[in-house]
């Protein structure tokens, strides 16, 4: 750590509720380096037996849209219903879909 | 069978003890440590220490059979009474200092409680292996810790290397085997401590190695905490910890 940058990288905490389950967004850390990230992501958001499994990510890694990007990107969809497959009849007994 | 009372109640307050008076020490962190992260993970450790402590005095009042609970054991007992290593009630330190004697501290309590997982008293060695886990945690991260600082920065180094000489003197005691649980020990209800000695200086040196620290050469060990003969410091500590209970026994919340 140099003497002018006195805080330590972000790092993105990614949490896993239950075998088999995605890893879910838990929000972020501050560590010196991946090792670190780990323990304090266990101790900020998986304390209290949240989580079978953790990842952390360095915040640099991750490549986001921005708030411009937001017609571009997502408005092509609201006018185009046969995109989704709403017309469709869902077989009884499907609860989760 | 029947336990032997007076040795295994004394013996169950050096395990406990320890945690106690650990635990409150590591909490006084709460609010100070360096960062935020580094603040939930030492008041984390604090607390389970401290529930190691109450599971532990809790077996010990049962055992002594004289109406004491953990809570009269922790908040009634004056230091003279208490039998942790002197170790775990010196003054909080540095970040170094925390670090250095949780990585110490923490070493000799995997062993310990590890050892105690075969206790032939069924109690003590549940308790043991529920602590073993949270003890794993707590070398790990204080072990990670000591590495960045003893290879971090000048000052870091500097700083660990000051908190190992300073501590050191005081390991000795850990490993010390009380005379008075010599019969524990036969009957398998304790763990021999002395034999904990050569596993806990081997990896003690290979995280100090990577840290590029030095345990300081032959030093006279401190000792008189296991027989209630202590520092200046816990007094202090106990008034603290204990004054809110004294002023108002009984209370409840």
């Amino acid at each position: 750590m140099s003497t002018t940058e006195r805080s330590w990288p972000l790092w993105e905490v990614f949490t896993q509720g239950k075998d088999g389950e995605p890893h879910q967004h838990a929000g972020s850390v501050h560590a010196t380096d991946a090792e670190h990230a780990l323990q304090n992501a266990r101790d900020v958001y998986a304390r209290r037996n949240e989580a079978v499994n953790l990842w952390v990510v360095p915040s640099a890694a991750i490549t986001a849209s921005t708030p411009e990007d937001m017609g571009p990107f997502f408005d092509p969809a609201n006018d185009k219903a046969y995109r989704h497959p709403q017309f469709y009849k869902v077989p009884k007994g499907v609860k989760v879909f | 069978m029947t336990l032997p009372h007076p040795a295994l109640f004394t013996a169950l307050l050096r395990i406990a003890d320890d945690r106690l008076v650990l635990g409150h020490r590591t909490s006084e962190w709460c609010g100070h440590a360096p960062i935020l992260e580094e603040d939930i993970a030492l008041a984390n450790i604090a607390l389970d220490l401290i529930g190691q402590a109450n599971l532990v005095l809790q077996h010990a009042g049962a055992v002594e059979g004289a109406g004491r609970n953990e809570d009269t054991l922790a908040f009634f007992r004056d230091a003279v009474e208490f039998r942790n290593a002197l170790l775990c009630e010196l003054p909080r330190g540095d970040f170094g200092v925390t670090i250095v004697r949780h990585f110490l501290h923490g070493l000799y309590s995997v062993l310990q409680w590890d050892a105690l997982t075969r206790s032939t008293d069924q109690t003590l060695a549940g308790i043991a292996a529920k602590a073993l886990k949270e003890s794993r945690y707590h070398v790990r991260h204080a072990g990670e810790w000591v590495i960045r600082l003893g290879d971090g920065t000048e000052e870091s180094h500097r700083r660990a290397q000051e908190a190992v000489d300073a501590l050191w003197p005081y390991t000795g005691e850990l490993f010390m085997q009380p005379a008075d649980e010599a019969d524990l020990m036969a009957a398998g209800f304790t763990a021999d401590v002395s034999q904990l000695e050569a596993p806990w200086r081997a990896q003690v040196d290979d995280v100090l190695r990577r840290a590029t620290l030095m345990a300081p050469a032959d030093v006279w060990m401190q000792r008189g905490g296991r027989d209630g003969r202590h520092t200046e410091h816990l007094g202090h500590l106990l008034a603290e910890m204990q004054i809110v209970a004294r002023s108002h026994p009984g209370a409840q919340w």
